[in-house]
């Protein structure tokens, strides 16, 4: 499981050429229909295997019914540094928001 | 005469004792696997073992029908009257041996329990189609680790084979005959034999690895003739049970 401490979400090696296994984020989708949603990271030296142990850390109470893994180095995570750019410019349109529409009685289901 | 429910009960509880034993030995790896992720995976496996040895001795007790409980076979009964395979009483504290292992253990506990699962005993065939599931997933976890060190490095290779060489005198006694009162009742382990090697080899060829040629050793597994090794897995795995009789969580 995740024990190397970074916050970034790099492995620290990516090659997996050291001592130690790649690290992996598992994503696990807990019924049909619903989205493969992140459940943690793991250390395993290839694919097959990060499947595997997937499986038996992350899905031995019944919690999936798919797995999929990824090397850690091979996300591209957003910074802190890029917080402001990214994000705080969607906060002052209220307009994207569904909020300025009456709904009408009776409707249900919306 | 041996009558047949006698023979029953000793092959269940030669069933039992195999997948109990085993359990004990993978449990040795809880906290000395190699990665976190891996013990896991291995206390896994031993706890699937552990769960049909619970379910097979419960059904040997009432097979007996004097009123012992799972609870009583697996902690009560002393070596001598243990069914199992030498195989899985051995030390397994290599990693290669313990992969070897379950993999020979493994590929025979499938062909065995699929057997079984068609079987008109009803007890063992729900047992057997409830593991086969379970095995089938030891059995891929052990090929992939056989694979990954024999054809690893050069190091890893030549102890693979090293493991694999020191377990093979031990594969011909799973395969022993059926007596022949409970022929066509249960699986007979002899007839599993060219099923389970050639499953063997398909994964130890694809290792680069060669199929040892050894001669068998001395079996009586069966009968309760056991190597010195399990008087103390016993002792181990009994200890708790006879110090405090009737100890429950």
């Amino acid at each position: 499981m995740a024990s190397t401490g970074s916050t970034d979400g790099k492995n620290p090696d990516p090659t997996g050429s050291g001592r130690r296994w790649p690290l992996w984020e598992v994503f696990v989708r807990a019924r049909r229909g619903l989205s493969h949603v992140h459940a943690g990271s793991l250390h395993a030296p290839d694919a097959e295997m990060a499947l595997r142990n997937a499986r038996d850390l992350y899905t031995r109470r019944g919690e999936g019914v798919s797995l999929w893994v990824v090397r850690s180095s091979d996300i591209e995570a957003s910074t802190p540094d890029e917080r402001d750019s990214f994000f705080d410019p969607a906060a002052d349109k209220i307009y994207r928001h569904p909020t300025f529409y009456d709904v009408p009685e009776g409707v249900e289901h919306l | 005469m041996t009558s047949a429910k006698t023979l029953l009960l000793d092959y269940t509880l030669g069933l039992a004792d195999d997948a109990l034993v085993s359990a004990q030995r993978m449990g040795w790896w809880i906290s000395r696997a190699p990665e976190l992720e891996e013990d896991v995976a291995l206390a896994n496996i031993g706890l699937d073992q552990l769960g049909q040895a619970r379910s097979l001795l419960t059904y040997a007790g009432q097979l007996e029908g004097v009123g012992r409980t799972e609870d009583d076979l697996a902690y009560l009964r002393d070596e001598r009257d243990f069914r199992n395979v030498k195989l899985v009483e051995r030390p397994m504290t290599d990693f290669g041996v313990a992969m070897a292992r379950l993999l020979v253990f493994a590929t025979y506990q499938l062909h065995l329990y699929r057997g079984l699962s068609v079987s008109s005993d009803d007890t063992l065939s729900g047992v057997a189609a409830k593991a086969v599931k379970e095995v089938a997933y030891h059995v891929d976890h052990a090929a992939h680790w056989v694979l990954r060190l024999g054809d690893g490095t050069e190091e890893s290779h030549a102890r693979m084979q090293a493991a694999l060489d020191a377990e093979w005198p031990y594969v011909d006694e799973l395969f022993a005959p059926l007596d022949p009162s409970l022929a066509g009742h249960v699986a007979d382990p002899a007839a599993l034999r060219e099923d389970v090697l050639t499953d063997v080899r398909r994964v130890v060829t694809e290792a680069t690895l060669s199929m040892p040629e050894v001669s068998p050793a001395l079996g009586g597994g069966r009968e309760g003739l056991h190597t010195e090794h399990l008087g103390y897995l016993l002792a181990e795995l009994q200890h708790l049970h006879r110090s405090h009789p009737g100890a429950t969580w």
